[in-house]
């Protein structure tokens, strides 16, 4: 309850700053607008749907992206830790490819796939995949052998030992990796939406992207406000009970309270 | 007590035949004879402690019985099968706890019944909480592994290895992190399981007390190549208390012979 309360003043002095900087009139009200005007926007837009449906829009896209990337990357980074050959090849070629920052897939794609949900989804891809075959690949090879060996005799082989033993023991690396992919997912689909007009749907980024075509501050400013809410909630909604659980499970990093 | 000049197992018919097993580690700085030419037999319902300093072997003779490590040369035989790999008859309890931490206390016990086919889920329920009562942890079966203690953990360890109804009980310095309150109760329980179950037991250990206070036989290893150097029956009664003279008294001479070899293997 402390806690809310100080994280509340916090943010209330913040906007408080905010509001009296544009008050004191040194700089232009259109370069910056006032919170309340910014609040403004943002009810208008959810009265009008403009905001949520471009909000489902781009879940869409980071959702199916995501998920191809986790599903591409997971068994991918599993087969990397197992063999020398895997590492040097494919290992090799994902941290290179990790490395890279994922708004520099966009041209390609734009060239491949044209101004399509495809090409959205292509650099999505791009950004998880990556860091997924390397946080997987990094757990699984981190797993204290004593557990295969104590599986093995237990006559835990093959495919069972890989679901039952390999899997569950990585969860922890699993969890961070997915996490990292999520994060690289959601800045190469904010990138690829504000350089990128996609026909079929316009995300969030478009409208960051309108905003500044129309010189209206306060939607720059309150998309960019929705877009930290909803990264937060996912990790609020999508990470936080799953490493609440796994601190739970190996008693890993718990508080005294 | 008699040292037998042969590591034999009297009339009783042999359970587990080692014959002739020889393995070397080789790695770029080291290279390392871990067992040289081991031949030992062991009877079915025996209790046998491999005794010996660290580098003798010990651990890894049992991981070559196990089927978790190959030898080199040389052969083992479980009820006249060769060993080629890991099996639910021949189960292992490690040093360490390899207790999975993603499952609680129930869940670990029950990893090696689900793999049993010929069980139903009933029974494999029913054994599971079986288990976990005869090591005393009935209240704790939805404990999460981190919340257990030390010797606690172990004791799931130990009903995990036991469910699955293994022939042969491997245990590689199971007690050797506890505290020695802990593994004084463990000693009692362990004696009192396998007197009831009549399990083939094979107990490596570095510690002559444990060894005389456990085993029917102890096999006293020497390092640097690892060999038998000279094996001891121990006809004391059971239950045997750790702290008894007697067992004190067996423990004294066999301690002079550990460390006849351990200076031998200083001096090489």
């Amino acid at each position: 309850m402390k806690r809310a309360a100080v994280a509340l003043l916090f943010f209330a002095s913040l906007i408080g700053a905010w509001e009296l900087a544009v008050r004191s009139g040194r700089w232009s009200a259109v370069l910056l607008p006032s919170p309340f005007f910014v609040a403004e926007y943002i009810w208008g837009a959810l009265l009008d749907g403009t905001l949520l449906e471009s909000t489902w829009v781009t879940l869409k896209r980071l959702l199916v992206g995501y998920a191809a990337g986790v599903l591409i990357g997971l068994p991918l980074g599993l087969l990397t830790s197992t063999s020398q050959f895997l590492e040097d090849t494919l290992g090799a070629l994902a941290l290179g490819f990790q490395t890279l920052p994922s708004v520099c897939w966009v041209p390609l794609a734009l060239v491949w796939f044209g101004q399509t949900e495809g090409a959205m989804l292509f650099v999505v891809i791009m950004g998880t995949v990556w860091s997924v075959i390397i946080a997987t690949d990094h757990g699984a090879r981190n797993i204290p052998p004593i557990y295969a060996r104590a599986a093995r005799t237990m006559g835990s082989e093959g495919f069972h030992k890989w679901t039952r033993v390999i899997l569950p023991a990585s969860l922890p690396f699993l969890v961070s990796g997915m996490k990292q992919g999520w994060a690289f997912a959601w800045r190469s689909l904010m990138a690829a939406e504000i350089y990128v007009t996609i026909l079929t749907g316009f995300g969030l980024g478009h409208l960051l992207h309108y905003g500044r075509e129309l010189n209206a501050m306060e939607q720059v400013i309150g998309i960019m406000t929705v877009i930290v809410v909803i990264g937060l909630l996912v990790d609020r909604v999508l990470f936080s009970p799953w490493e609440r659980f796994l601190h739970r499970r190996w008693g890993t990093n718990l508080k005294e309270t | 007590m008699e040292a037998s000049p042969h590591p034999s197992s009297g009339t009783r018919p042999a359970k587990l035949v080692i014959e002739g097993v020889s393995k070397r580690f080789t790695s770029n700085r080291s290279n390392l004879q871990a067992l040289d030419d081991v031949s030992l037999s062991v009877a079915e319902g025996e209790f046998v402690c491999l005794l010996g300093p660290s580098g003798c072997g010990k651990s890894t003779l049992l991981n070559i019985v196990a089927g978790l490590t190959r030898p080199d040369r040389g052969r083992v035989l479980a009820d006249g099968k060769l060993v080629e790999g890991p099996g639910q008859e021949r189960l292992v309890m490690f040093q360490e706890s390899a207790l999975f931490p993603w499952l609680d206390a129930f869940g670990n016990v029950m990893f090696g019944l689900k793999l049993k086919p010929d069980l139903t889920n009933r029974e494999r329920r029913r054994i599971a909480d079986d288990y976990l009562e005869l090591v005393g942890l009935e209240k704790f079966k939805h404990a999460q592994i981190h919340e257990l203690s030390g010797g606690m953990k172990q004791r799931v360890a130990l009903a995990r290895a036991l469910a699955p109804d293994p022939q042969v009980l491997l245990m590689d310095e199971p007690f050797g992190a506890l505290d020695a309150m802990t593994r004084d109760q463990l000693y009692d329980d362990i004696q009192r399981i396998w007197m009831e179950s009549r399990k083939t037991i094979i107990f490596v250990t570095h510690n002559v007390r444990e060894a005389v206070c456990l085993g029917d036989r102890i096999v006293l290893m020497s390092p640097s190549p690892g060999r038998i150097a000279q094996v001891f029956d121990i006809p004391l009664p059971r239950l045997r208390d750790i702290n008894s003279p007697e067992l004190a008294s067996y423990a004294s001479r066999i301690a002079a012979a550990v460390k006849g070899t351990a200076d031998g293997a200083a001096s090489e």
